[in-house]
């Protein structure tokens, strides 16, 4: 024993174990977050609980079980005198009626068994207002009424059909069709601001601006007078009216449902195909009810838009000093300054960018443009005020010694004698080091970029000085010219995490998104790493058989 | 050669168009090296941009005030008249001035022409005292000689003819043109203050020592708009005191008689009928005399100027048995000449004095600084300072009036107010806090770096107590110890920490982790007792093992052995909380600390920012010492083992001498991102701004502070400027950790090549 000390054996064994340590908390870590995430798309069973209330009742409780935890009571019969009592978080839905999503049963009070399934059970998911749990009792049109039991589900789910292509008519109109006129319109107003201000607002050109201003407005109404035969055409395809726990009944409008199961009744290819569906919904719609409802796509737009404007801006720098220091800069003072800064960007804190990118590219750019150029539309600020463009230059800036430290790293395993050819064929050192050494080098400068990527898709803390919202009402790139539009705010996932987590009123009900979003941006930034190290190892590889 | 192509190439490599090419040729080389060079270069100015960018942001507060003289004209309305009162506006445009005959002379602040004049309705009774009631609400009182009081509004009524801003001074009557009767004689004293609700009253008449009280209600008329009076109590306070000075608070409970003497009483006359004497009190010492009296912004301090040149600052603390007593706050010596005036500014808690010499120093309360002198040719009878701080009126003694312009923009903040402990209004004691903004306008900001340098340094310290040994270890063993397949694997999936998303971490930090500990506190101090006595139960036992299932696993593969017995320690140390709570704790822990031991607890505390932030160094630590320890030349290791160290004793003996230069880099390329990061404390440390090394506490960092405030921070204000001055605080500090982790590893480097 005192030898296996002495020799250090244990130290041994403690070093091997953090090892292991470290690789169990990444890998727990993954699998955690995988889990959570993905259970968010299976289709829960709904389970019926009959609970005795305190007044002797028996009440019903219909719903998903979430979580389940062990609450304390005094009682003076047990050990220490305190009773654990398993608590299970219900999940009951039908917000309009009972007024809360959650609630909490305490299974001391359940009559019964407690993994009774609810039979024929169907879940509806709505635009407003969450879920409903019920069974389905009868379907009505304009008073009349279709079809109750049995009958209700073929029925339903036509007309449920009809009211999904009707709302995606009107989303359309109104977001593309009526969007783009008052995108217009309002083009049209600056434009009259913008020339008042010149002074070169004559009658003519005035003449000119309300003739167009009234071709658009002609549009407008024309589509408005389709959108209210549309909305009239989607209120009349009735409604469902369903049997909840606690012997009431809730109506549900067909236009207001965005889907409906029947979880205990499905057998598991439905199941799959259930869960294939709903990441569908969660990656293309948009969120709802405060962001803790519907899908993450403007997040994921906002976050795709900014990390590529942020790549444009980004490469040029990286790769320009990156050529500097390995191929032009002499080793000495300048160099060391350079790697110093480099060092220095790299570790200085993501917020101090994000203060650095609010009181500079903002307030002081973004102001003087705003000034310059768009003095007619101030107060209010175009480029003053946080916003896409701001956001990808701060972005740029932090992610910059990523791409200088890859690209110099790829620049410096390509083998001497291949620059000394193209040299001693006669190529100047420029054209040697864009015909030859660049071109070798990409996949090194597309590691970088891809790291860079990451990076800024994972950071949170500066963009939410410089331009992320938690609702932006319109997406950063849409089909109004130009396209891109660099002075709006957008969403971003890692702050959609942040706020939905942290700021939602109702934390119970968005944690299941919160770790689905989770899950889908460390899958976006494991894979982009997961890709970056892949062609550097390639790289690396191809070098070493050039060096032979 | 062929002839043909001999020609050729002349005709390719000769000639002026050659020239010409590798003119150019060479023309596009220069341009290209010199734009590279720009370029690269631009990398060390970007980071002296951002830093030069904070240092501008941040120099202005530092910067004193500076006073320049605007105008100067003759008193509007004469000189013959003593004045009582001046206002003026926010933009600094319009002033008015009411005199001891109830004359109202609005006129333009710029250059003095008169705009308008009024007189008081006085129906004929003198002026015998004033009061300014409220100053945000712009109510004054005048005590008349048959013992009325009449309350007054004064205003700026603001309209835009031909739009151009156009102001004109005017007066009205809120209570109504009949003046309050409240006795016979002539008021000699009053103070008045207001509430949505309320109004009180505190007055002396001639010939009578004795305060008297009267509180009334406003009532709100439906039919008019206009607000009456009605009497709800009176009292009064009886004392052998000779009142110079009557101060009444502006919580409307706080009444302070002073006299020149220094002696003051100070009394609680929350139930108006029933005035109740708290202290009785010397506001200075020894011979020295007050000669002036003046309330500081929020009428909660009282400024006392005496005759030997100091202001000194008083305010109401409360007591160990909860009892409000007068304390001497801080003392400024202004001159070496008596005090003979002072007056306040209206938007934070600075004041002017002016001393018998006729000099005007500018001084801030809260922050101790003076800020600016003027020397007077003359004595001043009157001095107001601007709406927003920015300007001065001074009535001279020879009958002139002069503007001044201030440049007075961060008064509020000073090196001692940052750093140091600051007494402030209404503390109990001096103490550092953060706290930036609130909805009053009279608002005392608190300014204070200590609680939130204390909360970066904290949090970084306890994530590092988990991150370092973990990290250090594992790059030892991962450098040393493992075979190089296994490492292929294992140092990308542990350097794959670093790319997730912090946000990521802190979400599950506070919303998982945090409940999680607070319900399985004794199973995460098991953990860290349990892990490392398994570990080693297990490798003494290995090494008991028979030689052929030993060598099943050679060293180099260890830790994938470890993974199963890691997880099942961990499992068993956590699944143990239950047990060791019941048994030394009562059954709860959490409970346990609070009440037994007397331990604050917050659910989102250090334990959870040591173990998240912790986890999110890990990989920073681990792949700059691995680095280090795995560089470390070969012979050394094998000249070490060829004389019969252990794999162990080489270890310590010869690779981490060697490497020592490394993993202290690393630690410090650890602490720099550490003091950083944002997103975890943001979400899982609580933020409350406290300063307290109790693990089970939470706290505020700079940069969580930076993300929480920064948002909604007026531009160019000092909050701003103050969270501009926190974020170099942190540029600094991670500046001169990264700098001295590379200069280390730059020596290292070289120590290396020589080896």
């Amino acid at each position: 024993m005192k030898e296996w000390f002495k020799k250090g054996e244990h130290w041994v064994w403690f070093s091997a174990s953090t090892v292991s340590i470290s690789v169990v908390l990444v890998i727990g870590l993954l699998l955690m977050i995988s889990f959570r995430g993905l259970v968010h798309f299976w289709p829960h069973e709904v389970y019926e609980y009959e609970v005795k209330t305190d007044n002797g009742k028996i009440e019903q409780v219909v719903g998903e079980l979430h979580d389940t935890k062990l609450k304390e009571f005094q009682d003076k019969s047990y050990k220490d005198g305190i009773k654990k009592i398993p608590q299970f978080l219900i999940k009951v839905g039908n917000r309009d009626v009972y007024g809360i999503d959650f609630r909490w049963i305490n299974t001391a009070q359940i009559v019964g068994r407690q993994d009774v399934l609810a039979d024929d059970v169907t879940v509806i998911e709505r635009y407003e207002w969450g879920n409903v749990y019920g069974y389905l009792a009868l379907i009505k049109q304009d008073g009349k009424t279709l079809a109750t039991g049995k009958a209700v589900l073929p029925k339903m789910q036509k007309l449920v059909d009809e009211g999904q292509a009707l709302n995606a008519e009107i989303n359309h109109i109104e977001k593309v069709v009526l969007g783009g006129i008052n995108y217009d319109l309002e083009q049209l107003r600056l434009e009259q601001k913008r020339l008042e201000a010149k002074g070169t607002y004559t009658a003519e050109i005035a003449r000119e601006l309300a003739e167009k201003r009234k071709a658009l407005n002609v549009k407008f109404e024309s589509h408005q007078d389709a959108l209210k035969s549309l909305y009239k055409e989607s209120k009349s395809l009735g409604e469902v009216t369903l049997d909840i726990a606690g012997g009431k009944v809730i109506h549900v409008p067909i236009k207001s449902i965005v889907r409906f199961w029947q979880p205990n009744n499905m057998v598991m290819s439905e199941k799959v195909g259930f869960f294939f569906d709903s990441i569908g919904h969660f990656l293309l719609d948009e969120p709802r009810e405060a962001n803790t409802e519907g899908g993450v796509f403007p997040a994921i737009v906002g976050t795709i838009t900014m990390v590529i404007l942020m790549a444009i801006f980004v490469t040029p720098m990286g790769v320009i000093a990156a050529i500097y220091m390995s191929e032009y800069a002499k080793d000495g003072l300048v160099l060391r300054m350079v790697r110093i800064s480099i060092n220095n960007l790299a570790g200085v804190p993501s917020i101090v960018f994000g203060i650095f990118g609010l009181g500079f590219f903002v307030y002081i750019i973004g102001g003087s443009i705003d000034e310059l150029f768009y003095s007619y539309a101030l107060p209010s600020p175009t480029f003053g005020t946080p916003a896409l463009l701001w956001a990808s230059l701060t972005m740029a800036l932090l992610t910059l010694p990523v791409v200088i430290v890859s690209t110099q790293e790829g620049l410096s395993r390509i083998p001497r004698a291949l620059r000394e050819g193209g040299l001693a064929l006669g190529a100047t050192k420029s054209e040697t080091i864009m015909k030859i050494v660049l071109p070798m080098s990409m996949p090194a400068i597309m590691t970088g970029l891809i790291l860079a990527v990451a990076r800024a898709a994972g950071e949170v803390a500066p963009l939410m000085l410089v331009g992320v919202v938690k609702l932006a009402p319109e997406l950063p790139i849409d089909l109004n010219a130009p396209f891109v539009h660099l002075d709006r705010k957008f969403m971003h996932l890692g702050f959609h995490i942040y706020d939905v987590g942290f700021q939602s009123p109702n934390v119970e009900a968005s944690q299941p998104l919160v770790y689905a979003t989770s899950l889908l941006l460390v899958l976006i930034i494991v894979g982009l790493n997961l890709g970056a190290i892949t062609i550097r190892n390639k790289l690396r590889e191809k070098y070493k058989a050039l060096d032979n | 050669m062929n002839q043909e192509a001999q020609e050729a190439l002349d005709k390719a490599l000769k000639g002026p168009k050659f020239e010409k090419r590798i003119k150019r040729r060479n023309l596009v080389d220069k341009g290209w090296a010199s734009s590279i060079s720009v370029g690269g270069v631009g990398v060390i100015l970007s980071v002296l941009l951002i830093m030069v960018f904070l240092v501008y942001v941040v120099a202005p507060l530092f910067m004193t005030a500076t006073v320049d003289k605007h105008s100067e004209y003759d008193l509007p309305g004469g000189s013959a008249e003593k004045t009582l009162f001046y206002g003026m506006d926010e933009y600094k445009e319009t002033a008015m001035r009411i005199t001891q005959s109830g004359k109202m002379i609005g006129f333009d602040a710029r250059d003095g022409h008169i705009l308008t004049e009024s007189d008081l309705p006085l129906s004929g009774q003198q002026v015998t005292s004033f009061t300014t009631v409220n100053n945000p609400n712009k109510i004054i009182a005048f005590g008349l000689s048959d013992g009325t009081v009449l309350f007054a509004k004064y205003d700026y009524k603001v309209s835009y003819p031909n739009n151009e801003r156009t102001i004109t001074p005017s007066l009205t009557f809120p209570y109504g043109e009949d003046p309050i009767e409240l006795g016979d004689a002539a008021i000699k004293k009053v103070a008045a203050r207001v509430n949505d609700s309320q109004l009180v009253l505190a007055y002396q008449v001639e010939g009578d020592n004795s305060i008297q009280l009267k509180q009334f209600d406003k009532i709100e008329s439906m039919l008019t708009e206009g607000v009456t009076l009605e009497e709800y109590a009176s009292g009064t306070v009886s004392n052998n005191l000779n009142t110079d000075w009557l101060m009444l608070g502006g919580n409307m409970r706080n009444l302070y008689l002073v006299s020149d003497n220094g002696a003051a009483l100070y009394f609680n006359i929350g139930d108006v009928s029933n005035p109740e004497l708290l202290q009785k009190v010397n506001l200075v010492t020894g011979e020295e005399i007050i000669s002036a009296l003046h309330f500081l912004l929020g009428d909660y301090s009282l400024m006392v100027g005496t005759n030997k040149g100091r202001v000194l600052q008083w305010f109401p603390v409360r007591d160990k048995n909860n009892n409000f007593q007068l304390e001497s706050i801080r003392s400024f010596d202004v001159s070496k000449k008596p005090v003979s005036y002072i007056a306040i500014e209206h938007n934070r808690k600075g004041f002017v004095t002016l001393d018998q010499a006729n000099q005007i120093n500018l001084y801030n309360a809260t922050s101790e600084r003076h800020l600016a002198s003027e020397q007077l040719t003359s004595g001043l009878n009157y001095l107001l300072m601007a709406q927003r701080g920015n300007g001065a009126l001074v009535e001279t003694a020879d009958g002139k009036v002069i503007t001044y312009d201030i440049k007075n923009e961060h008064p509020d903040v000073s090196f001692s107010s940052l750093w140091g402990k600051v007494w402030y209004e209404g503390y109990e004691e001096p103490s550092y806090t953060w706290q930036s903004s609130s909805a009053s306008a009279d608002f005392e900001p608190k300014f204070s770096m200590v609680p939130l340098t204390f909360g970066t340094i904290k949090a970084a310290l306890y994530s590092m107590l988990f991150a370092v040994p973990l990290a250090v270890l594992a790059a030892i063993f991962t450098a040393f110890f493992m075979d190089n397949k296994t490492r292929q694997i294992v140092k990308p999936a542990i350097e794959l920490i670093e790319a997730l998303p912090t946000v990521i971490l802190g979400f599950l930090a506070g919303l998982w982790l945090a409940p999680y500990m607070e319900a399985n506190l004794a199973g995460f101090f098991a953990v860290m007792i349990v892990v490392p006595l398994g570990v080693m139960l297990f490798g003494f036992s290995w090494s008991k093992l028979p030689e052929p299932l030993r060598l099943l696993v050679p060293t180099g593969k260890r830790a994938i052995l470890m993974i199963p017995v890691v997880i099942f320690l961990g499992w068993f140390a956590l699944s143990l909380s239950s047990p060791i709570e019941n048994v030394f704790f009562n059954g709860d822990m959490r409970h346990w600390l609070t009440y037994s031991a007397g331990i604050d607890f917050d659910q989102r505390n250090a334990l959870v920012i040591g173990f998240a932030m912790g986890f999110a160094l890990i990989p920073t630590i681990f792949s700059v010492a691995e680095d280090a320890i795995y560089n470390v030349p070969s012979y050394l290791v094998n000249g070490s083992l060829a004389l019969g160290a252990s794999g162990w004793q080489t270890l310590v003996g010869v690779v981490l001498p060697t490497a020592s230069p490394g993993i202290f880099s690393a630690i410090m390329l650890g602490f720099g991102r550490g003091i950083g990061e944002t997103m975890i404390v943001l979400m899982a440390s609580g933020n409350t701004p406290l300063m307290d090394v109790n693990i089970f506490q939470g706290m505020r960092t700079l940069s969580a502070n930076l993300a929480v405030e920064m948002p909604e921070a007026e531009v160019y204000s000092s909050h701003y400027r103050v969270l501009f001055l926190s974020g170099l605080i942190l540029f600094i500090f991670t500046f001169v950790f990264n700098t001295l982790a590379e200069v280390v590893r730059e020596r290292m480097r070289r120590k290396y090549g020589s080896l």
